[in-house]
């Protein structure tokens, strides 16, 4: 963990202060006088903005053929969260704006219905009367009894922070999308079950009918047929169409996979539990497409033994019937999976905005350290994988990846993906056009390039202009529509080579201004990563008229940006910056009337007429690719950028002007428009862990850092355990109370270095007998201490392997260990520390361990250290070298070269292990006496 | 009475500081053999054989074939002329069968199955190019497991201890006896050969546990109730003997009533290794120390470890390492007395005398010494605890290290941490090197 421990700020513990912990109030005069606010019970970081809901919160909600848009449920499912907050209205709102092409019936020149397998779109949405914003995902499912078989849903992350839903809009959308993907997995399950029982219905009273028409063909003998007959015939003829829609209807949801998976942009989603193996596992084989199918027929294939019932000719009445509800529209499995996603979101992502982005940053920078990180990180951290690997062709979720993929393209093949991907993005928007678009998405994108272009680009146009039209206080923030996973700057490498964008984007610009609606449609990418940058950097100005800017000024002035490489871009960018920043002056117009008039010298430096700074962390991006090599060779400026804020590092940053654009929109408006940025954290401002796989180890860490400072303050002798733990004794909390044992261990296992990227060597309870493997496997055992005879050899046990044990007495609090004189835990573990709250503890432990793990980096990787310089140097200077190095370079004393030099072991062991090998763990110890301390 | 000695946890001299523990077996591990210079076989209990690499601990094979306990293991390398060298092992088990396998491919090559009664030692004469087996009776065979010849059935006891001695003659255990086979060349093939008793030897008063070829003039036999007896390995006679190793001639404060409660196992010659001047006993929970010279023990440590010494090897440095049932192994080394009063007496001195007539001369040379105290005396320098029972056997693989291997099912690679670390340190740069991590990315 990098971040600073000043972060934590954001915090805020949830157990109760210990009374320990409580300091005298300070005297009057040196207290430091309050938040103005402070009285109404509010915080700094209360939001002054008027939403009426308390935290950030999901709704789902429908476009019902009945009862038009209603809310169906929220999550967390709780009245509190939404307030007052008018949720019909809100879903009214939403849905109204939803870009899906949900098309499905009797497209001209097909005999059957056919159904469309519609991409998501996804837009953010602002509405300012109501003080929300949100980030809407609308999808659609299948129903039979529905018209046109198909019901438009939409999934919506709603907070009262815009910046939050902007800048997290790749994770929101990643997030979502495996959410959906779930939920029209188990749709198309259920729709395929649904199906086949309604095949079943048919078939049988086709049967019946035919009964029925026989016995009538032999009653009658007269020749001719009687309305009866004729009737019972037609009948039968409809149930017989009917029976081939069905069937057409079952094929397509069943062939579903099968077309989908020719196209890159399908993420199929996986269950967390696999519910069957072979489904996914055909899933996941993108290139054998054929084995897909049968896995999926399979998928479909268990249903339950259903006795068919007969259908009547005529339907009942539309408004009669009863409408499914989601649940039932689902496959319950997958449906349960996507509520456990979609909580999963929920508490990702509330907090605040600058914790996410802290987090996001620090992660994305652990992931760089890739040889050292696993010795104090989070295990489960370090098991993430790339989402790329995960959700195969899941667009923008990992920069990182994407960017290698990209890198490793030659440039030809580049343009031809951007191409596609920009098609891809716009495909879905325009409703008529989709049968074009379809067919021309077969060939490969080589050709014409600048026509497609043009293409798009009206779709573009005509997507925008539908969304004006669609409402009136609710801003369109932005928009996603699915598509390839590629990266802003992969599409910007590509478009010196289609000239084209620069008119396509100020037509956007001009027909926006025509609005004079009160709708804002801030932006309408089709996917953030996906919009030329030119066209991002513009869409805030496109909003209202561009007086000072024409059409061919801004091709001029955006294209140096185009490049990344360019060396001279920093005059550039400056001008840049100067312009951007007036463009995004424009945008917050609405809001800020006296920002109607350009101001092109507004904004130029980063602080407001206070003298704050006022930059919100950026969301992390890719860092150039020079930097990725797994010693990170750190360009020359790094040491600006150390902080939280790689700007340097953020190539992103450095050719986009999004960002810029953003800070400045910070920067110019008041207050209140940043200080909505913290909105959320007024409801919750529990640290948001950004990752999903951390959310239990959130809590865990908060409890460790408590009991690990408690630690610290009660016993006198957590030095030399520490030292004890740090140096890779094995360290045994014996005790007679699980529940002071297990607290002893948790406290003191932040303390324990990893072994490997395997499970944290750490084992909380035993109570059987030690062996020598335990201490290969484990650094950290909770002991338990018994007066019966098997406690005899629990303890006979111990006394023989004491060599390679510190043993920590709860019962007695005695600790026995080696000597420790260094001055390295001290530092760590000062039990006069300042530091009250857990997490902070733990982040102050982490940033420390960081060093540490520096230290042990370059002792591990300096050559000469370990290595003669030449072939006739003895041993011996060798070591002396290393001693020297330790001492003096590093700075270490005494029993912190120990620490070091465990560390450094590990590293090489990680270092040099074969992946396909299975690590032999090892023991290491030391011939040193041990001490007995007692309080 | 005397506790065992013990030396703290600060062992400087002790190499060991980095231990791998190898599982694989599911039974007792008795036998560790070595292949070649970093691999070793290990056997036991369960049947099944399990070769490993003694650098990196690697399980390289796990050769199933037995059914029943492995009772004897022996490496039985061809350094044909013609072929590169071909590892074999030869294993015996208590399925009454023996195994011949390839250590290169792990393969089984071959089973003879032939057996009346369990195979308890194997030897391989590499001179004559065949090898032996004792149980109930004894066999030859050549290399491609073809009997060359039997004898005829001695006891249901069998042979427990074979060694190989100058002209073709092997000296067998059986029981007390101690019987002297030759073997000659047969008349009729050109391969053949036959097996003769020529002796039989019954100085011993008790089973003989331990039997061992010193140089090409003497072996050594330990026994049960603790004899040791020097042979002249040319005519079998009696060289010397030592058969109170509790007495309290030698240990005059131990006093007789202690002596007789004492159990035999406590005085059991379990284990019999020796360099040029000395055979070193494991006897009882004790190592004694006997120069072949001075026809005494020079120096003991009478209650080593906790409990029975079941095996120990002499180092080249003049270490020499023991392990026990306690499950602990120690290393202990041969230090001559700093304060010796009489002129030191050079060790190469009584190489210069042939036998008959060094007699006289060391009984005076004893008489001396025994004026003054023992000269030498073995200090422990370290000891090894991972065992959680008894340590069967060890093996000694030079600076790669020590593998045990005991009751628990385990085999512990005890290794000089130093050492490692630098190694991992040269495979670090090495796969550095080899990944490109090495060049500069500015």
């Amino acid at each position: 963990m990098i971040s600073a421990p000043d972060v934590v700020a954001f915090t805020r513990e949830e157990e109760l202060e210990d009374e320990l912990y409580s300091e005298p109030p300070l005297p009057e005069e040196y207290s430091v006088p309050l938040f103005p606010f402070a009285s109404h019970g509010a915080n700094p970081w209360a939001k002054v903005a008027s939403s009426k809901f308390t935290r950030d919160f999901i709704l789902i909600s429908e476009f019902s053929e009945q009862v038009g848009p209603q809310p169906l449920l929220t999550i967390p499912d709780d009245a509190k969260v939404s307030g007052t907050f008018d949720l019909n209205y809100f879903s009214l709102r939403i849905m109204s704006v939803d870009y899906q092409a949900s098309f499905v019936g009797h497209p001209p020149g097909s005999a059957y219905p056919k159904l469309n397998f519609v991409e998501d779109s996804k837009v953010v949405l602002g509405d300012s009367k109501e003080g929300a914003f949100a980030y809407v995902h609308h999808l659609t499912l299948y129903d039979l009894e529905a018209r046109g078989f198909v019901r438009p849903f939409c999934m919506a992350y709603i907070s009262a922070d815009e910046h939050k839903i902007m800048q997290q809009f790749q994770e929101l959308s990643a997030e979502f999308s495996k959410a959906s993907e779930c939920l029209k997995t188990g749709n198309r399950k259920a729709f395929a079950n649904e199906l086949e029982k309604k095949l079943k219905d048919l078939d049988y009273t086709r049967t019946v009918l035919h009964n029925e028409t026989e016995i009538q063909k032999k009653a009658n003998d007269k020749g001719y047929y009687t309305t009866q007959a004729i009737e019972k015939a037609n009948e039968l003829a409809s149930v017989e169409k009917s029976i081939i829609e069905h069937q057409d209807l079952l094929k397509q949801i069943r062939s579903y996979p099968y077309r989908k998976l020719k196209r890159s942009d399908f993420h199929p989603y996986e269950p967390e539990r696999a519910l069957d193996q072979d489904n996914t596992g055909c899933d996941q084989d993108l290139t054998t497409s054929d084995l897909a199918e049968p896995g999926e027929t399979q998928l479909y294939a268990h249903v339950p033994s259903y006795t068919p019932k007969l259908i009547k000719a005529k339907s009942a009445k539309c408004f009669d019937k009863k409408l499914k509800t989601l649940e039932e529209l689902c496959d319950i499995y997958f449906f349960t999976q996507t509520l456990d996603q979609l909580h999963q979101i929920e508490r990702t992502f509330r907090g605040d905005v600058c914790y996410l982005l802290t987090d996001q940053i620090s992660r994305a920078l652990l992931k760089q350290q890739n040889v050292t990180n696993f010795l104090f990180e989070d295990v489960s951290f370090l098991h993430e994988k790339p989402p790329e690997k995960q959700y195969r062709g899941c667009q923008g979720l990992s920069q990182d990846a994407v960017h290698r993929k990209c890198s490793e393209e030659s440039p030809a093949p580049k343009v031809v993906i951007s191409l596609g991907s920009y098609k891809s993005s716009v495909e879905c928007v325009p409703i008529k056009m989709e049968q074009e678009i379809e067919d021309s998405q077969e060939p490969k994108m080589t050709e014409s390039i600048t026509f497609e272009h043009q293409e798009n680009l009206d779709y573009l146009d005509a997507d925008i202009k539908g969304s004006i039209s669609s409402g009136e206080s609710i801003e369109v923030l932005g928009t996603e529509k699915s598509a390839s996973g590629l990266t802003k700057s992969e599409s910007q490498a590509s478009l010196p080579v289609s000239p084209s964008p620069q008119p396509g984007r100020s037509k956007v610009g001009s027909r926006r201004t025509v609005s004079e609606d009160s709708i804002e449609v801030l932006s309408t990418c089709p996917s953030e990563s996906l919009i030329p940058e030119d066209f991002k950097a513009s869409y805030p100005s496109a909003i209202n008229e561009e007086p000072y800017v024409d059409d061919e000024e801004g091709g001029l002035h955006f294209t140096p940006k185009l490049n990344p490489d360019n060396a001279d871009e920093q005059e550039d960018i400056s001008k840049q910056e100067n312009l951007v920043q007036v463009d995004s002056a424009c945008c917050i117009g609405k809001e800020s009337p006296n920002f109607l008039e350009p101001l092109p010298d507004l904004g130029q430096k980063p602080c407001d007429e206070d003298g704050v700074v006022r930059i919100p962390p950026q969301p992390y991006r890719q860092v150039e690719p020079g930097l990725r090599g797994s010693f990170g060779s750190f360009p020359s400026h790094d040491g600006i950028s150390g902080g939280l804020l790689p700007y340097e590092l953020d190539s992103r940053y450095l050719t986009g002007s999004r960002e810029v654009s953003k800070s400045s929109l910070d920067e110019c408006s008041d207050s209140t428009s940043y200080i909505s940025s913290a909105a959320s954290t007024c409801s919750d401002r529990t640290p948001s862990p950004a990752h999903l796989a951390c959310q239990a180890s959130e809590r865990h860490k908060k409890k460790a850092g408590q009991n690990a400072l408690r630690f610290i303050r009660q016993y006198p002798f957590a030095h030399p355990a520490i030292y004890s733990l740090l140096s890779g004794r094995t360290l045994i909390v014996l005790g007679e109370e699980e529940a002071i044992v297990k607290k002893l261990v948790t406290a003191l296992s932040i303390f324990v270095p990893n072994c490997g990227i395997y499970a944290k060597p750490v084992k909380h309870w035993v109570t059987s007998p030690l062996h020598v493997v335990d201490f290969q496997k484990w650094k950290l055992i909770g002991l338990q201490r018994m007066v019966s005879p098997a406690g005899v050899n629990v303890l006979h046990a111990l006394s023989r392997y004491s060599r390679y044990v510190s043993i920590l007495d709860a019962d007695s609090k005695t600790l026995r260990c080696p000597l420790y004189k260094g001055s390295l835990v001290s530092r760590l573990a000062d039990h006069r520390t300042q530091i009250k709250r857990g997490s902070t503890y733990y982040m102050h432990v982490q940033s420390i361990l960081t060093q540490l793990c520096s230290k042990a980096f370059l002792f591990t990787f300096c050559h000469h250290l370990h290595l003669p310089i030449s072939e006739r140097e003895p041993e011996e200077s060798v070591v002396n070298r290393r001693m020297n190095f330790l001492k003096l370079q590093l700075g270490l004393a005494n029993e912190d070269i120990k620490i070091v030099q465990y560390l450094a072991e590990l590293l090489k062991l990680q270092y040099i292990q074969e992946p396909s090998q299975g690590v032999n763990p090892l023991l290491r110890f030391d011939y040193v006496p041990s001490f007995l301390y007692k309080i | 009475k005397s506790s065992v000695q013990t030396i703290g946890e600060e062992q400087i001299q002790n190499p060991y500081t980095e231990l791998l523990v190898l599982k694989g077996h599911q039974d007792i591990v008795r036998f560790l053999v070595q292949i070649d210079d970093c691999r070793f076989a290990s056997a036991g209990d369960d049947g099944i054989i399990f070769l490993w690499n003694a650098q990196t601990g690697e399980k390289l094979f796990e050769l199933h074939g037995h059914t029943h306990k492995i009772t004897a293991i022996a490496p039985f390398s061809s350094s044909d002329a013609s072929e590169e060298k071909k590892h074999l092992i030869l294993t015996a088990s208590a399925d009454r069968t023996v195994i011949v396998w390839d250590c290169t491919s792990g393969r089984q090559v071959q089973k003879v199955s032939c057996f009346h009664s369990t195979v308890k030692c194997l030897t391989v004469l590499q001179r004559l190019d065949v090898w032996l087996s004792g149980g109930g009776d004894l066999c030859v065979w050549n290399r491609k497991l073809d009997l060359l010849c039997k004898t005829s059935h001695l006891t249901d006891a069998g042979i427990s201890a074979l060694v190989e001695l100058p002209k073709n003659c092997v000296a067998a255990a059986v029981g007390r006896e101690l019987i002297i086979f030759r073997l000659v060349a047969s008349n009729e093939g050109s391969e053949g050969w036959n097996v003769l008793e020529v002796k039989r030897l019954v100085d011993h008063q008790d089973n003989i546990l331990s039997l061992v070829s010193v140089n090409d003039l003497t072996f050594v036999t330990g026994s049960h109730v603790g004899e040791l007896i020097v042979w002249d390995a040319l005519d079998w006679t009696k060289q010397a003997s030592e058969c109170n190793f509790w007495d309290s001639s030698v240990h005059p404060d131990v006093q007789p009533e202690i002596k007789l409660s004492e159990s035999p196992n406590e005085t059991s010659v379990q284990h019999l290794t020796s360099d040029e001047e000395c055979v070193f006993a494991a006897v009882g929970k004790g190592i004694y120390v006997y120069n072949l010279q001075m026809k005494r023990v020079i120096a003991c440590q009478r209650t080593a470890h906790d409990s029975s010494v079941l095996h120990i090897e002499r180092l080249p440095n003049r270490q020499l390492i023991s392990c026990s049932e306690d499950g602990s192994v120690r290393i202990w080394e041969l230090r001559e007395k700093q304060q010796l009063p009489a002129e030191p007496v050079p060790t190469g001195f009584f190489n210069m005398w042939g036998f008959g007539r060094a007699n006289k001369q060391a009984n005076q040379a004893a008489k001396k010494m025994q004026e003054n105290t023992p000269v030498y005396f073995l200090e422990l320098v370290g000891d090894l605890i991972g065992h959680s029972s008894a340590v069967q056997m060890f093996l000694y693989f030079g600076e790669l290290g020590l593998a045990t291997c005991s009751a628990d099912h385990l085999i512990i690679l005890w290794k000089d941490g130093e050492r490692e670390s630098r190694l991992r340190s040269l495979t670090l740069f090495q796969k550095l090197a080899q990944n490109g991590d090495l060049q500069l990315k500015f």
